[in-house]
């Protein structure tokens, strides 16, 4: 048990320098994902498992997707700055 | 030839020519080009766009390249930073290596509160979950200006990104991403997956005076469960089950109510609402008097406002 946590909080680190590091904003946000996932591992580990479930709702998956849909309504409207 | 140096709208149009061109003047405004005699002309290739003094070009790249004031600042700010950044990393260990021991029995915050609310939570509140009676029984005041954020949250970004009717049909046309392609595998996925999502999510808001969970954590996971409905069948299918006016009703509804409920609870000195709702056995469904209900509200409260995230960042609208 000890070994998984040391394991999990190794990737948190890893995760949140890699995703601070990417310069491709699309595998900065996936990498991002991850580390709320780990994150929620984490807290239910702590025994909190009420942070666990909103961790794993709100930061892994609402909040990535809102990150994904403004990626993109960027770059649209950065392709329509190109054509005018 | 004269005419050409001597007309400025001819310039003019050499610098639009090499703009269209993509050739950017670095030195745009920092060095006039000079109008040369026309004898000079005669010697020079007629070619060349720029007529640049090339003594004076080389002195300005000069200045840039060996300006020691400039490149010492460079890297100076690049030092800066960092040696910023890890002054602030090791305050932060320090700080932390001061503090107590995770969960040792003689720590600050081992104190009276926290032995009142572990010792006599439940009798007073009457749910089995520790957290929901803190949250939203000795702490309601803070969840209930935190649920009226999220409401203001959620109203701020209707205004910012919301689109009439008419301005999406018109979208609609050219852009076919609103309505996305028909896939097999993420439909088939979607039909099994969400109503499973939407129990989880009911699961945990009504289980939230029993079980780890609650309204926020229960709303977020079915208003996740909607948004990959949307993602899957687009708006038009959802519009069928939950449009705007379900939208309105459904979240203004739970404010009002949590708000009224929320009222009373403060009016009566927060004593807890024995009049009206019994607190019951804790440990049954059906008790610790109006935990349930507030979670419910803030379970739809919170559904409501992540979909609706979506809704005007993907499409501008429900």
């Amino acid at each position: 048990m000890e070994l998984f946590k040391i394991t999990l909080l190794g990737f948190l680190i890893l995760c949140a320098l890699a995703a601070s590091l990417f310069k491709n904003q699309l595998i900065s946000v996936i990498v991002f994902m991850a580390y709320s996932l780990i994150m929620s591992i984490i807290w239910f580990l702590l025994e909190s498992p009420d942070l666990a479930i909103t961790e794993a709702a709100v930061g892994a998956g609402i909040s990535s997707i809102l990150f994904f849909v403004t990626l993109r309504k960027i770059r649209i409207l950065s392709e329509e700055d190109k054509d005018e | 030839m004269s005419k050409i140096i001597g007309n400025p709208e001819d310039q003019f149009f050499n610098k639009l020519k090499r703009w269209v061109n993509g050739d950017l003047d670095p030195f745009e405004g920092k060095l006039e080009s000079k109008h040369l005699r026309e004898e000079e002309v005669k010697g020079r290739d007629m070619l060349d766009p720029d007529l640049l003094d090339k003594e004076q070009v080389e002195e300005v790249l000069d200045h840039v390249e060996k300006n020691l004031l400039l490149r010492s600042y460079n890297f100076m700010y690049k030092l800066g930073a960092v040696a910023l950044c890890l002054l602030l990393i090791s305050l932060l260990l320090l700080t932390v290596s001061y503090l107590p021991k995770f969960g040792s029995a003689d720590n600050p915050t081992e104190n009276e509160v926290v032995q009142r609310y572990i010792e006599d939570g439940t009798d007073e509140v009457g749910s089995v979950n520790l957290v929901s009676n803190m949250i939203l029984g000795y702490r309601g005041f803070d969840t209930f200006g935190e649920t009226c954020v999220l409401f203001i949250a959620a109203t701020c970004v209707l205004v910012l990104l919301k689109r009439s009717e008419k301005e999406i049909e018109e979208e609609k046309e050219t852009d076919w991403q609103y309505e996305p392609k028909p896939d097999m595998i993420l439909q088939m996925v979607t039909r099994i997956l969400v109503p499973c999502i939407f129990l989880f999510g009911i699961y945990i808001i009504l289980n939230g005076h029993l079980s780890p969970g609650g309204g926020f954590s229960g709303g977020s996971v079915i208003g996740a469960g909607l948004i990959l409905y949307v993602t899957t069948f687009g708006f038009h299918k959802t519009q069928k089950f939950f449009n705007e006016k379900t939208y309105e009703v459904a979240k203004v509804g739970a404010l009002c109510l949590y708000s009224i409920t929320m009222s009373y609870y403060f009016y009566t000195g927060a004593n807890m609402l024995k009049n009206i709702i019994p607190l019951g056995t804790p440990g049954n469904l059906l008790s610790s008097g109006m935990i349930l209900p507030i979670n419910i509200f803030v379970g739809v409260e919170v559904a409501c406002t992540m979909y609706a995230f979506f809704a005007m960042f993907r499409r501008g609208g429900m």
